[in-house]
C-alpha cells in the first residue's frame, strides 16, 4: 500500500515536471516584444557575404541611432538551413524583424499566404521607385504592389575563363555566338583539358538558363515565367538538344558530385578553359588570389542581364516595425549598397551608384546594368517560386543522367503548368 | 472494483504520462500527417479542402516517375545494405567464434565505426567514392590507379539506375559490426553441450555450423533483418552527407524534405505516410510474432 503511494506521487511528479519544461521552452521567444532591437536574419554568416553585412550594420548604425541591429544569421547549406527555420518561425507567427528573401517571385509564396507587407508606400517616400531601373521594379511588383526592397544585384549568366588554357587552344576572344562558342570548346577538347566545368543541379539549370536566353531573346524567355512563352515550344526543343549537346563538352564523371567551388578549382587549376557560373566567381577569384581569368557574357547573352537579388521584406508582426522600416531604408539607399556591395562584390541595384568605387568587373557590370534588357532566373529565385524550382532542379537532375530530350521537356510544360502564376 | 483499482492503479499511474506524451507526440502527429495528406494544401496557405487519395495517385502519375524513382532507389539501397551487413556481420562473428587470439581487440575494431555518425563518415565516403576517373580520379578511384587495377574505377553513386548499390557501402561499413555483435551473442547463447554432442557424433566443423549452430541463429538474423531494413527505409542523413538532394540519389525521406521546403505540405504529408506504410508492413508481422513468442515461452 505505502509503496503504491509512493509510486503515484512519483509518477505525479513526473507529470508535473514535464509540464513545467514544456512551459518554459515557451519564454524565451518573446523576451525582444517591445524593446529597440531589429533581429536581421539572414544566411550571411562568412565570407564577403559577413563582411557585406558589417558594412551595412555599421551604415545602419549612424542612419538609425535609436535602433539596435541584431544578427539573427543562420549559417550553412546555400541558404536552406536558414530557409528552414524561417519557415518554422514564420509558422509560428514569431518572425524576425526582417529577412533575407532571393528578389522577385521567390517570394510568391510569403505573399500569398500573408506573411510579409506591402511596401510600395515607402518606395515612394524614399524615392527608390526612381532609383532603381524598370526593368528590376516590374519584376518586383506583384499585384501592383512591392514587398521587398533589393540589396545587390548579381548576374548570373557570366562565362569564366582560364586566360592561359585558352590561349593555349588558340582563343583569343570569346565567342558571341553558339556555333563559334561550339568550335572554341572543339579546341579546348582537342586540348584534352575538359572544355566547360560544370557542378550539380542548379549550376546546371543556370547554363541550361543562358542557353534559353540565346535561342529565345530576352522578351520571350521572361514569357516563360509569367505564361506567355510556352515551354512545349520548338524552339525550346532546339535548345534542349543544344544544352543535351553542351553536356558533352563538361566534366561528365563528376558533375553531379560538384559544387560550383568544385568546379571552379577545374578552371583554376588549368583543367578547364570555361565555367558558367554568377558573378560571384569574381569576388572568389579575387579572394582566391587568381588573377588570369577572362569573363563575358555567355554567347548570344550580350545585352541581356541575368540578375538576381537578396532583399529584405518587412514580415507582418515584426515586433519593431519602425527599427525595420528604417534598416529597409537603409538597405535602398545610396550609402547602404555602396556599403554593402563593395563588399561583397555585387552591383547596387540603384542606377546612380558611382562606378569608380568598385573593382574592374564590377565597374563592367554596372555599366551594363543600366544599358541592358533585365531578365530573372529560376535557380535565383527571381523567376520562379520555390516549388517551381524544386520541380525544375529535379527534371534536370534526371537529365543529367539519362539525356532524354522529351522528358525534360514534358517535366519543364508540367511544372510552369503547376506553378505559374495566372 | 476498489481492489482492482489498487492492482492497476499504481501501474498505470507510473506509465501514464509516457503513455499520454506518447498518445499526442506520436499517435496525434500520425493522425495529424494522415489528415494532411488528404487535404489540397500546396502552398503556405490554409487548406482549400479534401482531395480524397489524389494526393497519393500523383505521386504515382507523375511523368517524370520520381517517386517510382525513388522507390527503386531505396529498394536498391535496402537489398544491398541488409545483404551487405549480413554478410560481413555473420563472417566477422564465424571469425571470432573460434576463440581467435585478440578477440577483444577484433571486435572492438569492428564496432567501432557504428560510434560514427553517419553525417561524419558521409563526408568522408563522399570523397572516397569520388566518381572522377583517369586525370581526374581521387578516392579510391585513385588507389585502384595506383595498384594498377584501373578497371576497377567507376561512377559510384553517380551510375545511373544503380548508383545507390555504392551508396549502400558506407552503412555497411558501419553497422556490420553490429549485427556481428548480434551474432556473435546469438552463437554464445547457444549452449556448449550441443557443440559437445555434435563433435562426439564425428561432425566436421561445416557440419556443426552447417546442421547444429545455424538453425538456431534463426531469430538473431530475423532481428538483424528487421534492423537494418527499418534503418535502411528511413536513410536521410547519409545520403544529404554524400551526395546532397539531388535526382540520382532520391529516396522517399529526401522528397520528404524536399516538398517541405518548398511548402507543399500535403504532397510531404502523403510521402511521408506511405513510407511509414512501408516500414509497418515489414515491422508489425515481427511485432506480432515476437509477442506470440514471448508468450509462448
Amino acid at each position: 500500500m505505502r509503496l503504491a503511494i509512493r509510486a503515484a506521487v512519483a509518477a505525479g511528479m513526473a507529470g508535473l515536471l514535464m509540464t513545467a519544461a514544456a512551459c518554459s521552452s515557451d519564454d524565451n521567444s518573446g523576451s525582444s516584444s517591445g524593446s529597440k532591437n531589429v533581429e536581421v536574419f539572414t544566411w550571411w554568416a562568412d565570407g564577403g557575404e559577413k563582411a557585406g553585412l558589417d558594412g551595412l550594420v555599421a551604415a545602419f548604425g549612424t542612419a538609425c541611432p535609436n535602433d539596435k541591429f541584431v544578427n539573427g544569421a543562420v549559417a550553412g547549406g546555400a541558404g536552406s538551413n536558414a530557409k528552414a527555420v524561417l519557415a518554422s518561425r514564420l509558422q509560428q507567427n514569431d518572425p524576425p524583424d526582417t529577412f533575407q528573401a532571393h528578389a522577385g517571385a521567390e517570394l510568391t509564396d510569403y505573399i500569398k499566404s500573408g506573411k510579409i507587407q506591402d511596401l510600395s508606400q515607402e518606395y515612394k517616400d524614399w524615392g527608390l521607385t526612381d532609383a532603381f531601373p524598370k526593368g528590376l521594379i516590374d519584376n518586383l511588383t506583384v499585384g501592383g504592389k512591392i514587398y521587398s526592397v533589393p540589396a545587390n544585384i548579381h548576374r548570373a549568366n557570366v562565362l569564366w575563363g582560364n586566360k592561359t588554357v585558352l590561349a593555349s587552344a588558340g582563343i583569343t576572344k570569346d565567342a558571341t555566338d553558339l556555333d563559334g562558342f561550339f568550335a572554341d570548346l572543339d579546341k579546348l577538347k582537342a586540348k584534352k583539358v575538359t572544355p566547360l566545368a560544370l557542378g550539380k543541379d542548379w549550376t546546371q539549370e543556370m547554363l541550361f538558363e543562358s542557353l534559353l536566353i540565346t535561342e529565345l531573346g530576352a522578351d520571350k524567355f521572361k514569357g516563360l515565367w509569367t505564361g506567355t512563352t510556352d515551354w512545349a515550344g520548338a524552339d525550346i526543343t532546339k535548345a534542349i538538344n543544344d544544352y543535351k549537346r553542351l553536356l558533352t563538352y563538361t566534366n561528365k564523371d563528376t558533375r553531379d558530385t560538384y559544387d560550383w567551388t568544385d568546379a571552379e578549382k577545374l578552371l583554376m587549376d588549368g583543367k578547364a578553359g570555361y565555367q558558367l557560373m554568377g558573378d560571384w566567381e569574381a569576388a572568389d577569384l579575387d579572394a582566391k588570389g587568381f588573377k588570369d581569368y577572362s569573363f563575358s557574357p555567355f554567347p548570344g547573352n550580350a545585352g541581356t542581364y541575368q540578375w538576381l537579388a537578396d532583399s529584405f521584406v518587412l514580415p507582418v508582426g515584426a515586433k519593431n516595425a519602425e527599427g525595420t522600416k528604417c534598416w529597409l531604408k537603409v538597405v535602398g539607399s545610396a550609402d547602404g549598397q555602396k556599403a554593402f556591395n563593395t563588399k561583397k562584390g555585387s552591383i547596387p541595384a540603384r542606377t546612380d551608384a558611382n562606378a569608380a568605387d568598385y573593382p574592374a568587373y564590377q565597374q563592367a557590370a554596372i555599366a551594363d546594368w543600366k544599358s541592358n534588357a533585365q531578365v530573372p532566373s529560376c535557380p535565383h529565385g527571381s523567376a520562379c517560386s520555390q516549388g517551381w524550382q524544386g520541380a525544375v532542379g529535379s527534371a534536370q537532375g534526371k537529365f543529367s543522367t539519362d539525356g532524354d530530350v522529351a522528358a525534360l521537356q514534358t517535366a519543364l510544360v508540367n511544372a510552369a503548368k503547376q506553378f505559374a502564376k495566372a | 472494483m476498489l481492489l482492482r483499482l489498487r492492482r492497476w492503479g499504481p501501474g498505470l499511474l507510473l506509465i501514464g504520462p509516457s503513455l499520454i506524451v506518447l498518445a499526442i507526440f506520436v499517435y496525434g502527429l500520425i493522425g495529424y500527417t494522415v489528415n494532411l495528406s488528404l487535404q489540397k494544401r500546396h502552398d503556405a496557405l490554409p487548406s482549400e479542402g479534401y482531395a480524397g487519395l489524389d494526393n497519393y495517385k500523383n505521386l504515382f502519375t507523375d511523368p517524370t516517375g520520381r517517386f517510382q524513382h525513388n522507390l527503386w532507389n531505396l529498394l536498391i539501397f535496402t537489398l544491398v545494405f541488409m545483404g551487405g551487413t549480413l554478410i560481413f556481420g555473420l563472417l566477422w562473428a564465424l571469425l571470432l567464434d573460434v576463440r581467435t587470439r585478440f578477440e577483444g581487440f577484433f571486435r572492438t575494431v569492428y564496432l567501432f565505426p557504428m560510434a560514427v555518425s553517419f553525417v561524419a563518415s558521409g563526408v568522408v565516403w563522399r570523397w572516397l567514392m569520388n566518381s572522377g576517373q583517369g586525370d581526374n580520379a581521387g578516392g579510391i578511384n585513385s588507389i585502384f590507379q595506383g595498384l594498377h587495377l584501373s578497371f576497377l574505377e567507376n561512377k559510384w553513386w553517380t551510375t545511373p539506375t544503380w548508383g545507390m548499390a555504392a551508396m549502400a557501402m558506407p552503412a555497411i561499413w558501419q553497422l556490420s559490426g553490429y549485427i556481428m555483435a548480434l551474432f556473435i551473442a546469438g552463437f554464445r547463447g547457444i549452449p556448449v553441450e550441443l557443440r559437445e554432442a555434435a563433435a562426439v557424433d564425428g561432425a566436421s566443423t561445416w557440419q556443426l555450423y552447417r546442421r547444429v549452430l545455424f538453425p538456431q541463429l534463426t531469430p538473431t538474423t530475423l532481428s538483424a533483418l528487421i534492423i537494418t531494413g527499418h534503418m535502411s527505409m528511413k536513410m536521410f542523413d547519409l545520403i544529404m552527407s554524400v551526395s546532397g538532394a539531388q535526382w540520382i540519389t532520391e529516396v522517399p525521406s529526401v522528397y520528404v524534405w524536399q516538398t517541405l521546403l518548398t511548402y507543399d505540405y500535403a504532397k510531404a504529408a502523403a510521402i511521408a505516410v506511405f513510407l511509414l506504410a512501408v516500414v509497418a508492413v515489414v515491422i508489425v508481422p515481427y511485432l506480432i510474432h515476437v509477442n506470440r513468442a514471448e508468450k509462448r515461452s
